[in-house]
């Protein structure tokens, strides 16, 4: 039978009454405790950002057409020579058309699949921006602003302007931050445009789109895809990409494939255009975790340490104990709980601390050109990471007060008493 | 062996291997009956507290067989023999085996506590009175560390005294204390005996108090010469 709350009185005397030694144990497992939650809040919230930046924008599924030679040449139909060798010189690519045939069913189809978000329509087109004598190179892209503000987040890369603003005007543009620099353009100017074919339209700056990738910021700029329609001179079904977005990611792999032997058209999945991302979030989330355990292992060490001193300071105090009734059992658990209670101290505040420090980067000012929402640094403020912290710093304490309170299990009374 | 036995010892026999192979009780007989204040003298290194040690079932590494009221407590698990010390039997030590981080009334209730059949209460109640009995109430609230040798000794029989055991064993109690204080924790013993009907078995190496024993057991040797 044990009888827990004497046990825990007596733990609690221990403790107390050394409570300089408790506190530097304690202190440990803070430091522990609390380096992981700052780490793994900072370190996730970095990758959520870094995700967020390439992963929320990209289309979970890319549909267009591929400009590639025929995969079956006439000579391969040929069956007189199937078993030659054969060879073409000069392979020319397939001539095929830029848009997407039958692209409206095909949107309407996607769009009923159960898996799919939303499927919306782009409209590239090559221009130049007209500024004087000067031609600068650039890319126009239509789009449905709302249906990308729904599905993209694309409301995050208008650093001036509003989506709204796009919608309402049939002859807007937000134009590309970099393009607008290089032009002196600001919101409310009129930048002229020229197709391939040199027709000029003169278009009303409505907001500057700023995604953070140079290169992209340098050439592209978004209207309408009406607007488009209208400047290359095509009809309401001319479209030329499709992006999709899926409920859940792990079905893009899949969704393409299918999706290119259904219709003959190239999809790209999000996993293929971004297979270096995945590989970076796991990377720093091993770190994380690898450093976070390090610091508990070093903590867990002063815990054994000081309860190891303290059950050799004690030992008086456990052979009287053992010699009035109290069993090896019980003299295991004091120190057990004693362990435990510096566990759960310590692991409470370095979860304090942690959350505090957390809060605190969450405050810093973090301004950079290639993440123009963000103004602060990121951190993510999960509970799962306050739940793991709070149960390692209890088993690893349990583990490290395990050991010297076995040894005090075993301690005999007789020994200690007779060599007085 | 009577019917009054509260305490008996047949054959038993204990080596101790280290350094080398040694015989340290030979065949020792005896029993304590109830009520009895019996002492045991004898040299240093004669084997008396280690006899001391096997009948307070510390030390089980023995040959013989442990009766307590006719009950057969040899070879029980270690578990069982805690309980067994903490329901039967009151300790004292020549040195005061307090705990020193705990206050007098704490040190006086902890194996009630841990026995754990009366009420916090109840036990805060007996250990007042235990104290009282003692004379050293007015020091219950002091640490353990903080009171006198004296007071220290006659805490740890209050202690010894708090589950009501059937026996006290004691390891030269007045050892460590002066001739006034050691008079003083003889006549507390002898009053427990008559008053309360205890059996108390003292190892002592000081004969003016064995003489005022109910009987004396000498031990020389590993074996008990006289009883």
């Amino acid at each position: 039978m044990i009888n827990w709350r004497v046990i825990f009185s007596i733990s609690k005397t221990h403790l107390l009454s050394r409570i300089k030694q408790t506190s530097i144990a304690a202190l440990g497992v803070t430091f522990g405790i609390g380096t992981f939650i700052i780490l793994v809040s900072f370190m996730t919230g970095l990758n959520g950002l870094l995700d967020g930046l390439i992963l929320d924008r990209t289309p979970h599924v890319h549909i267009y057409n591929e400009i590639k030679p025929s995969e079956k040449q006439p000579i391969d139909l040929y069956t007189k020579v199937k078993d030659a060798f054969t060879t073409i010189a000069s392979i020319k690519p397939k001539f095929v058309q830029a848009k997407i045939h039958n692209a409206l069913p095909l949107m309407e189809e996607l769009n009923t699949n159960p898996n799919v978000k939303g499927a919306i329509p782009q409209l590239n087109a090559q221009i130049f921006y007209i500024s004087g004598s000067i031609e600068l190179g650039g890319n126009l892209v239509g789009i449905d602003i709302l249906e990308e503000v729904r599905l993209f987040n694309f409301e995050q890369y208008i650093v001036e302007g509003s989506p709204q603003a796009l919608k309402n005007n049939d002859n807007g543009i937000l134009i590309g931050a970099g393009v607008a620099k290089k032009m002196s353009l600001h919101v409310g100017n009129t930048v002229q445009i020229s197709t391939v074919r040199g027709d000029l339209f003169p278009l009303k700056i409505v907001g500057i789109y700023q995604s953070g990738l140079a290169e992209i910021d340098n050439i592209q700029s978004f209207v309408n895809l009406k607007t488009v329609q209208r400047i290359l001179g095509k009809p309401q079904n001319y479209i030329t990409d499709i992006n999709v977005k899926l409920f859940d990611i792990e079905e893009a792999v899949p969704m393409s494939k299918r999706i290119e032997e259904q219709f003959k058209l190239t999809a790209v999945d999000i996993k293929t255009a971004n297979a270096q991302f995945e590989t970076g979030t796991s990377i720093r989330n091993l770190i994380t975790y690898a450093v976070s355990i390090t610091l508990l292992i070093v903590a867990g060490f002063g815990i054994y340490n000081i309860l190891n001193m303290l059950i050799y300071e004690k030992m008086n105090d456990i052979a009287i104990l053992k010699a009035t009734g109290f069993s090896g059992r019980d003299v295991k658990y004091i120190f057990i709980v004693q362990a435990i209670l510096i566990g759960i101290v310590g692991g409470i505040l370095g979860l304090i601390i942690g959350y505090s420090i957390s809060v605190l980067i969450d405050s810093l000012p973090f301004e950079t050109e290639a993440l123009p929402t963000i103004k602060t640094y990121p951190v993510n403020y999960n509970i799962w990471y306050y739940v793991i912290g709070i149960s390692f710093a209890m088993v690893s304490t349990f583990l490290a007060g395990y050991l010297p309170a076995r040894k005090a299990q075993k301690i005999d009374p007789v020994e200690i008493i007779r060599g007085q | 062996m009577g019917s009054g036995s509260i305490l008996e010892a047949r054959n038993i026999n204990k080596y101790f291997t280290e350094p080398v192979l040694f015989h340290v009780l030979k065949d020792i007989n005896f029993s304590v009956k109830n009520g009895e204040f019996v002492s045991i003298m004898g040299k240093s290194g004669c084997g008396k507290s280690t006899l001391l040690y096997i009948l307070s079932t510390m030390d089980t590494d023995y040959e013989g067989e442990l009766f307590f009221k006719g009950e057969r407590i040899s070879g029980k698990a270690a578990e069982a023999l805690a309980r067994f010390r903490n329901e039967h039997i009151g300790f004292v030590f020549q040195f005061h085996y307090l705990l020193s981080e705990f206050t007098v009334l704490e040190n006086v209730m902890l194996p009630a506590k841990k026995l754990g059949i009366k009420s916090l209460e109840e036990i805060r109640h007996d250990a007042m009175d235990k104290l009282k009995l003692l004379h050293i109430d007015d020091q219950a609230n002091k640490l353990a560390s903080r009171i006198s040798g004296g007071q220290k000794q006659r805490v740890a029989i209050a202690r010894a005294l708090i589950n009501d055991p059937a026996i006290i064993m004691g390891d030269e109690p007045t050892g460590n204390l002066d001739s006034h204080n050691a008079q003083n924790v003889l006549n507390i013993f002898k009053d427990l005996v008559q008053k309360r009907d205890l059996s108390l078995l003292i190892v002592t190496h000081d004969s003016d108090f064995a003489a005022q024993t109910d009987r004396i057991i000498e031990m020389g040797d590993g074996n008990i010469i006289s009883q």
